[in-house]
């Protein structure tokens, strides 16, 4: 098996009195889609934003590429090669497609005094990027404001895709999303990974992670319950974990099983 | 992959006509006040208003304000306020004062100097904001009244009990920067109009306007300038998102903190130009200056399309909503109007301002 492009060894998060996190171990290589599952409050989110650069974790150590590291802002993950689909798609609604994609990271024209944004290569990529995930803007200067939750949750992504260079997230992005686009955005991961990014996939779904997925690991109450390799484990085996087991077995019988 | 199929125009949108685009601009409103305004004072005041020197009239003050408001704009756009603008004239003011006439310093170092002074009280302002987590609303209301005490005291302290500054024309007279700040420039081109008799003349043949007042072309270059950073930059682009959703923005990469100390030193700075542009004009300085100051900037980014709470709006608006307060300030003195009736002018054109630019951002958003 090859190196993971990051590795985070037993981080723990706490927001004051708060224990969002007590020990998460977690790795990507590149190449692959490591899903990462769990109930609603189980710390995904809280997770990879210590992997995003946006929160610093309390103990724990993160290796990227072999070398110990440690992200100040999201800035410096970027940087590094690592991009994100927040939960909350971190998107300014007043503000244009093309300026959405291209927020913090805008391409540029001229030197000195004269560097500027270059908009219209930035609206030509945005154009283009977002049409190879099957959307067809009104115009690159459309306000996000008058998208779609699913509309938006695909100019997030193919943002991130844009820009993730080594690492891709993805918090739960399909859940807005309709058939023909979430099954866009699954192919999308699958041509993704094809490039040799490392992916971390986040998600509810145990249908959509079995279909990408070549390792799953299931976080519960901020701590990993485990990690297994495709093929090794039923969609029925995970979802049990991520309800932690019992309580859905009984919850399935008496719903006759149609969870 | 995209095919050619895939780029034929999506049935369900129909095309945008050109006025549709123009309703989505923050200036617009602000464009359409000053007409308005123009054909109010066109109908009700002397003719002699819009004159040239009628408009250079209004003008004036319509730029020392237009400095301060497309400064307030920008701040306002990047999600802040500044309270204090009003204040810092007076602050910088008396710096100025001080650098010029008591320790004589020529302007090359007292204009940079007082810029600086204003800049760090201004990240100082910016980093309160940060650290506490309060708004700018607060912090800065503290700053207001903490600096214009201190140029009361201040100015008390460098003039033996006086609080006010004297003799700053004497100390800048013949200095090679004076022309720059004070006076009217491109005289030479109406002197040049006057012989041709395109200008109203004095009976000495010497043109009736001696030039534009130097803080007009200020007032013209900083709007664009202002304008060109917060469309076609980078920085630009930080502002809208910092003020649009900083959390989003802080996400994404932008450095907000940056973004928003880096707003505050401009306000600052923007204070101190004006109040160096008027000392010098005045030959002096006094605790009041720039009073009520912050309010007037705050409404000229308003009625220029800014949206209170940040993420939206533009200096060419701010632009147009300082010609609109000069005009009616000194409108009303060419009109049978009681002058007193300016205030109330100048409430209901910031509530339509409010009103409108809400309807504007449904617009832009589809807000459903
Ligand atoms: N900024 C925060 N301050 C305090 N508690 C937080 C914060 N962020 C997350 N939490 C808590 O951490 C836990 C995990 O949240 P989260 O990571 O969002 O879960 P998930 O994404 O798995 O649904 C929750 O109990 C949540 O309330
Ligand atoms: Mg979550």
């Amino acid at each position: 098996m090859t190196d993971p492009i990051i590795h985070m060894e037993n981080i723990k998060k706490h927001f004051g009195n708060v224990i969002a996190l007590n020990g998460v171990t977690f790795d990507v290589t590149p190449g692959e889609c490591h899903c990462l599952l769990g109930d609603n409050g189980a710390g995904k989110s809280t997770f990879i934003k210590t992997m995003s650069g946006v929160h610093k974790p309390t103990a724990g150590s993160i290796n990227f590429e072999g070398k110990p590291l440690s992200f100040n802002s999201p800035r410096d993950a970027m940087e590094a090669g690592i991009a994100t689909v927040f939960q909350d798609l971190a998107m300014i609604p007043l503000m244009s497609v093309t300026r959405n994609f291209f927020m913090g990271r805008e391409p540029t024209k001229g030197r000195g005094v004269l560097k500027r944004f270059d908009l219209d290569t930035a609206n030509e990529i945005c154009v283009e990027e977002m049409r190879k995930m099957g959307i067809n803007l009104r115009g690159p200067d459309q306000a996000v404001g008058t998208l779609s939750g699913g509309e938006r949750q695909t100019v997030a992504i193919a943002r991130a895709v844009y820009f993730g260079a080594k690492v891709l997230i993805l918090d739960e992005p399909t859940s807005a999303l309709g058939v023909r686009q979430t099954s866009n955005v699954l192919s999308t991961i699958a041509r993704v990974r094809e490039q040799g990014v490392g992916v971390v996939f986040i998600s509810h779904n145990v249908r959509h992670a079995m279909a990408v997925g070549d390792r799953f690991t299931v976080l519960n109450r901020g701590q990993t319950l485990g990690t297994a390799v495709k093929g090794k484990i039923t969609a029925s085996e995970l979802q049990d974990m991520m309800a932690g087991g019992q309580e859905l077995a009984q919850l399935e019988g008496s719903l006759g099983g149609t969870v | 992959m995209a095919t050619d199929a895939s780029v034929v125009k999506d049935e369900r949108i129909k095309a945008e006509s050109f006025v549709a685009r123009l309703m989505k601009r923050p200036e617009l409103g602000a464009i359409g006040g000053v007409i308005l305004v123009t054909v109010f004072f066109m109908i009700t005041a002397d003719s002699a208003m819009f004159t040239l020197s009628g408009i250079m009239n209004f003008m004036t003050p319509a730029a020392q304000l237009g400095i301060l408001g497309i400064a307030a704009a920008m701040l306002m756009i990047g999600g802040e306020f500044d309270l204090s603008i009003g204040s810092m004239v007076a602050f910088a003011g008396m710096i100025f004062g001080v650098l010029t006439v008591n320790a004589g310093l020529p302007l090359i170092a007292a204009i940079p100097l007082t810029l600086a002074f204003a800049a760090s009280i201004g990240a100082a302002n910016g980093m309160i904001v940060i650290r506490t987590g309060l708004p700018s609303f607060i912090v800065t209301l503290a700053s207001l009244f903490i600096l214009r005490g201190v140029s009361l005291v201040g100015l008390k302290l460098f003039t033996d009990g006086s609080t006010q500054l004297r003799g700053v024309r004497d100390a800048v007279e013949g200095d090679f920067l004076t022309p720059v700040f004070s006076g009217e420039a491109f005289g030479f081109v109406f002197r040049a109009l006057a012989e041709m008799g395109l200008v109203d003349t004095f009976k000495s043949g010497l043109p009736k306007v001696p030039g534009i007042p130097v803080e007009i072309i200020w007032f013209i270059l900083i709007a664009l300038l202002a304008t060109y950073v917060l469309l076609r930059t980078s920085a630009g682009n930080w502002i809208f998102a910092t003020g649009g959703d900083s959390n989003a923005a802080q996400n994404s990469g932008v450095p907000v903190r940056r973004v928003k100390i880096s707003l505050f030193m401009v306000t600052a700075m923007a204070a101190a130009l004006v109040a160096i542009i008027t000392v010098i004009d005045a030959g002096s300085t006094d605790a009041r200056r720039g009073f009520m100051k912050e309010f007037e900037a705050i409404i000229t980014a308003v009625i220029g399309g800014c949206l209170l709470t940040g993420g939206y709006g533009s200096a060419i608006g701010a632009f147009f909503g300082a010609i609109i307060f000069g005009m009616v300030t000194i409108g009303l003195t060419y009109t049978d109007f009681d002058q007193d009736w300016f205030q109330v002018f100048l409430g209901g054109m910031l509530l339509i301002a409010v009103v409108f630019n809400n309807v504007i951002r449904k617009r832009v958003t589809g807000e459903r």
